[in-house]
Order: C-alpha cells, then sequence, then structure tokens
C-alpha cells in the first residue's frame, strides 16, 4: 500500500499534557518537582485505512496522548486535528468522528447490551433505521446477539469487552482509538478484537492503538510510534523502525539509546 | 425539549426504576413514617389514657360528711378504713389506687381557718403510687376534685365558665395553623432526604463506576447531560417525598390522638395543592442541583453524602425557622431566596395566607437557581479535573 498517496486522517502538532504531583505524590516518587510532564511535544501523522501503534513501556504518556486525541482531557499546548478538526477548538466535531474504547471507560451495570446500543446510539444522533440495522450486524458478529437482554453485570469480562467494543462504534466512526486493546482479555476474546480491527481497516477505518505488546504491533499495524517518556522516540511505518531486526529487540535497544542519553 | 435531555432523562428513570431495591428504597421512608407514627399514637394514648371499664378503689379515712357525697361523683369505688400502714402498703403493690386520709375534724377546721392568720391551713394527705397509670389518673382526678370543692368555697367569679365554646377560632383555621407549624419543617426534610438518597448515586456513583466517562466522549451537549440529570432526579425526589408527605398526612390524627380524629388534609382547595406542588417541585430542583454540584466534586457515593450533610443542616434550620416564624412573609423578597422561600410559600399554603405573587417569585428565583445550577454542572463534567479526580 502506498502510503505517501493516502489522506492524513489525524494530524498531531506538538501535543504537550502536564500534571501537577500533589505533596503525597512527590514524596512517594521521591521528587521535588511540582509538575509532571507526561506528553512533551508530540507529533505523528496517521493515514487513512492504516493501523497506527503507539508503542511504550507503562507510564510513557500512551493512555493520555488519546484522551487528548478523543477529548476527554485537553492538551496544555499544541493540537490535534482530527478529519480536519480540531480537538481543542472543535471537540463536539471531534467526538462524533472518533470512536474510543478503554478498559477505563466503563458500561453501567444495571443495562443491557440492547438498551446501552440504543442509548449511545440516541447519543451520537443515529438514525433508529440505521441503529437497528447496525446492531443486528454488529450483535451477530460478536455473539452479543444470544445476550443482547442480559444485564451487563452478569455478563462474563470477555462478553462485557465486546459489549464496550460495539457501542464505541455504534456511530460507524471513520477514527477509532483503542487504548490497550487486548489487555485483560483471554486469547479468544483478544483474536476477535485483533480480526476486528483488520476487518475494520480493510473497510478504509483508521485505527490507533497503544500497547506494550511487540506481538500485537508486528501483527497489526502497518506504521508504529515509540513513546518513552512522553517523547515521541521514533515513528516511521513498521520496517523502516525494525530494520530487520524483530521488534522486541528494536525496542530495547531504542529504548538503551534514549534513556542511557538522557541520565 | 432537546434530544439530548430526553434520552438522559430516560435513561436515568430507566435505571431508577429497573432497580427494586432504589424503589422501595425511596417509598419506605413514607410507609415507615406511617407505621412508625401510629405505632407512637397508639402507645402514648395506651400510656397515658386509663382503661375506661377499670373502677378505681379510693381508700378514705375520717371521711368527712361534705365528701361523702363528692367523691362518689367521680365514679370510683371509695372504701373506708383506719389502717394507714396497711393502706399504704397496698397503694405500693398497686393494690390500692389512691389512699385520701383526713385530718379528723376536716369540715370544722375548714370552716374555722381564715387564710389571713398565717396559720397552717388543714391539711388532706393523697398517697398514690406514680408507677402506676391508674393511681396516677385516680390521684389527679380526686386532686382536681378537692381544688374545685376549695375554689367552690370562696367563689368569687369564674373565667369560660359552662359548656359554651369560646375559641372563636374556626375548626379549619386552627387546623390550618397546626399544619402550617408542622408541615413545612415535615416537607423540607422529606425532600431533602428524597433528593439525598438519589443524586449523590446519579453523579459521584458515575464517576466512581466509570460511566459518565463513556457518556462523555460522545458529541452530546454537557448542559444535556446535567439538566437531564437533574430533572429525572427532580422526578425521582418528588416522588419519594409524596410517599413521606402522604404518610405523614394520614398517620398525623394517630399520632395527635382522639382530639384530632376529624382532621384531614381535604380542608385545602385544588388550588393550594397546585401552588404547593409548584413550590415542591421548584424546591426540589435546586435541591437536587445543590447535591448534584457537590456530588461531582466528590469521588465516591459515601464522599458525597459527607459533602451533602451541611445542605441537610441548612435544611432542616429553614424547616425549623418556620415553626417560629410567625407565618407566612408579606415582603416579596422573602420569596427570591432559594429553600428560604419554599418554607415561606408552604407557610403561607397552610395557613391561607398565602400569596401568588410570593409563589411566582419563589418559581422563577428557583428556576434561575437551576439553571445556573446546570451551567456550573456542564462546566464541571468539562472539566478533567473534576471527571478523571483520584
Amino acid at each position: 500500500m502506498a502510503l505517501s498517496e493516502q489522506q492524513e486522517l489525524l494530524q498531531v502538532k506538538g501535543l504537550t499534557k502536564t500534571f501537577q504531583l500533589s505533596a503525597k505524590q512527590q514524596k512517594l516518587e521521591k521528587t521535588k518537582e511540582k509538575v509532571r510532564t507526561a506528553v512533551n511535544d508530540l507529533s505523528f501523522t496517521a493515514y487513512k485505512g492504516e493501523i497506527f501503534g503507539l508503542l511504550g513501556p507503562n507510564g510513557a504518556g500512551k493512555t493520555t496522548t488519546l484522551r487528548m486525541l478523543s477529548t476527554l482531557i485537553r492538551p496544555d499546548s499544541g493540537d490535534a486535528l482530527v478529519d480536519g478538526f480540531s480537538v481543542v477548538k472543535e471537540p463536539d466535531k471531534v467526538r462524533s468522528r472518533i470512536g474510543f474504547l478503554t478498559s477505563e471507560l466503563k458500561l453501567e451495570d444495571c443495562f443491557t447490551p440492547n438498551y446501552l446500543f440504543d442509548f449511545f446510539s440516541d447519543l451520537h444522533g443515529v438514525d433508529p433505521a440505521v441503529r437497528k440495522e447496525r446492531k443486528a450486524a454488529l450483535f451477530a458478529r460478536f455473539g452479543i446477539d444470544k445476550f443482547a437482554e442480559v444485564k451487563v453485570v452478569n455478563l462474563s469480562t470477555g462478553m462485557k469487552q465486546k459489549v464496550s467494543l460495539v457501542v464505541s462504534i455504534v456511530h460507524d466512526p471513520d477514527i477509532i482509538i483503542f487504548d490497550e486493546p487486548t489487555n485483560g482479555l483471554d486469547v479468544i476474546t483478544a483474536k476477535v478484537v485483533t480480526d476486528f480491527l483488520k476487518e475494520l481497516k480493510s473497510e478504509g477505518k483508521t485505527i490507533i492503538v497503544s500497547t506494550h505488546i511487540f506481538s500485537l504491533i508486528e501483527k497489526l499495524c502497518d506504521r508504529v510510534g515509540i513513546i518513552i517518556s512522553g517523547k515521541m522516540i521514533l515513528c516511521d511505518t513498521l520496517e523502516n523502525v525494525c530494520g530487520g531486526m524483530n521488534l522486541e529487540d528494536r525496542f530495547f535497544e531504542i529504548y538503551k539509546e534514549t534513556v542511557g542519553d538522557g541520565e | 425539549m432537546r434530544n439530548g435531555i430526553i434520552t438522559i432523562m430516560k435513561k436515568e428513570l430507566a435505571r431508577f426504576f429497573g432497580d427494586k431495591r432504589l424503589v422501595v428504597s425511596i417509598l419506605l421512608p413514607g410507609v415507615l413514617i406511617y407505621v412508625m407514627y401510629s405505632f407512637m399514637g397508639s402507645a402514648m394514648k395506651n400510656n397515658f389514657g386509663v382503661d375506661e371499664r377499670y373502677t378505681p378503689t379510693v381508700q378514705a379515712v375520717n371521711l368527712p360528711v361534705s365528701m361523702e357525697a363528692l367523691l362518689p361523683q367521680t365514679g370510683f369505688a371509695v372504701i373506708t378504713g383506719t389502717d394507714v400502714a396497711a393502706a399504704k402498703e397496698a397503694v405500693t403493690a398497686q393494690e390500692l389506687d389512691l389512699l385520701l386520709v383526713f385530718p379528723a375534724d376536716f369540715d370544722a377546721q375548714v370552716a374555722a381557718y381564715q387564710a389571713a392568720s398565717g396559720q397552717t391551713a388543714p391539711n388532706v394527705a393523697l398517697y398514690h403510687n406514680s408507677a402506676s397509670t391508674n393511681s396516677t389518673f385516680t390521684y389527679q382526678t380526686v386532686v382536681a376534685l378537692l381544688d374545685a370543692y376549695e375554689a367552690g368555697m370562696v367563689n368569687k367569679f369564674d373565667v369560660n365558665a359552662g359548656g359554651e365554646s369560646y375559641d372563636l377560632a374556626t375548626a379549619q383555621d386552627s387546623m390550618g395553623s397546626l399544619f402550617a407549624m408542622l408541615m413545612p419543617m415535615l416537607l423540607m426534610t422529606f425532600l431533602y432526604s428524597g433528593c439525598a438518597a438519589v443524586a449523590p448515586e446519579s453523579i459521584a456513583g458515575e464517576k466512581e463506576r466509570g460511566t459518565i466517562a463513556t457518556m462523555l466522549i460522545t458529541p452530546i451537549r454537557r448542559s444535556d447531560i446535567a439538566l437531564g440529570k437533574i430533572l429525572a432526579l427532580g422526578i425521582i425526589s418528588t416522588i419519594s417525598a409524596a410517599a413521606s408527605a402522604v404518610g405523614s398526612i394520614l398517620a398525623m390524627p394517630k399520632l395527635m390522638g382522639a382530639a384530632m380524629e376529624d382532621m384531614n388534609a381535604s380542608i385545602y382547595g385544588i388550588t393550594d395543592y397546585l401552588l404547593l406542588a409548584a413550590v415542591i417541585f421548584s424546591t426540589v430542583l435546586v435541591l437536587v442541583t445543590l447535591i448534584s454540584i457537590l456530588s461531582a466534586f466528590a469521588k465516591t457515593i459515601k464522599e458525597a453524602q459527607t459533602y451533602a450533610m451541611p445542605v441537610m443542616i441548612l435544611v432542616m434550620a429553614l424547616g425549623i425557622s418556620g415553626m417560629f416564624g410567625g407565618g407566612a412573609s408579606s415582603e416579596l423578597w422573602a420569596y427570591s431566596i432559594p429553600l428560604y422561600n419554599s418554607v415561606q410559600c408552604m407557610t403561607g399554603v397552610f395557613s391561607f395566607s398565602i400569596l401568588p405573587v410570593g409563589v411566582a417569585v419563589t418559581v422563577a428565583a428557583n428556576a434561575a437557581v437551576t439553571l445556573l445550577g446546570v451551567f456550573v454542572l456542564a462546566k464541571m463534567f468539562n472539566s478533567e479535573k473534576i471527571i478523571f479526580a483520584r
């Protein structure tokens, strides 16, 4: 696939996000700095129809980046354009164009998948006729149809994850952002999810995933950005990043260079 | 109404009415109030009332001639005897209700006594047992009898004698003033409990469970979420308060005893109820908004309930102020202060002195405060510090 010809669907420009550290946190981490920079001047571009992977260790700033892209939190500086709309200036236009899934976003226990699908379709302003058709297709695709009237609290973890996934894309978004898509899932559910991501890609959707699992990136991603300590260290196609090595070895090489230089 | 608001309202109501425990938890106080008040009323009646079929026994020592005719008027069984020590023991053992010991020549002593002389007056000893309801009742009856006998001897004038009714207030007015004293306090407390039972659960609960962020990544307006939630919570709280109010109005006659048995709320007309309903719903919106904002600061339901405590104290204090306020204010500014205006309106409605313009000002002021609160809540939903606070 010739990436250069493709449309830039997501442009991230100099995103920066800092957090205040409480006195308690300062003590815990034995530091005197009051402000922690979670994401530091981060830039990258994702093209239409590709799967872009953000790779980095825990605490590198992946989740913070994705939260900024999904407009849940605001960047201190910098911006990101989603399908041409700024996450800072037009967050509601961005929200209607993305699907965001993370394990932190929970569904209310007392509702059924059927109710939740309708509820989130309403929040997204999906037409009832379209909603019905899409619900039937997605529920069948993930085997939720048998559990459509079972309250979320009574579903298995894997089924809950599938319902969350389906609910996050009720509005058929062009950009899908998944934070740690396979974390905490059994191998079967994880395979269902990764297969679905490939399927979405084949439909021309753009997918951004964050993970610390090398094999997931190798299996799925067209391009990868390596984040360490809030900075984008390297961002290129998977082949260019690896340069003939396997991703794991290459990552530790980069990690050594970066952290070694820093300290 | 905007679609987003309706979607949120429908969800909140579905969540609430889908959970039997929640429904029971708001209706239960009403039932409990009825049961408790009725129980308290009948318990008080049993404690302080005497079985009408019971005939107390009075033993009189040295019963004077003047009393021989008077004492049996009480309907008690009167026996005579001279063994004071044995009779005292019988009173202690609750076998005898009252022991009356007159001086030997009581009538002569009374006739000879001059109050101005400064000498000790003749004394009648009434031995009774305060642990026995029957003995206490007998004692009080005989004391009243003796007092009346004493007063009759030197009677110069009477106050309100005879069977005529001297209180010129209508039955409606006196009932109204009783309702006006009790109901604002009760209603305000019920309204608060209704709101406090549901608002923390809906706002802080969604934060605690991580479900609010799921809504926040959809394009729905934050103000729609805030208003939808507040309206739905207002409806639920109103139902809860109504259950409590109905329970207490039904139980009131039982609590107040037989004297109030013909007391009921039918003395108020449809206009009164409509005005009251407007006041109640606008008050609930103010309370729900206040508690919702406090809940939004909290990380957990428990924390939210703690934050709501000062509101409860304020509401109780305002409710009590209505008991001693001396009726509804006639000044319009009093109706522009939320919550205080609710107490004023309720007092006014129950005492038949409501100013409709006061209710209008109240509803307008409460609506303004609610809208301001919706704006604040929407801003809070937009704040990552509040939504993702750890």
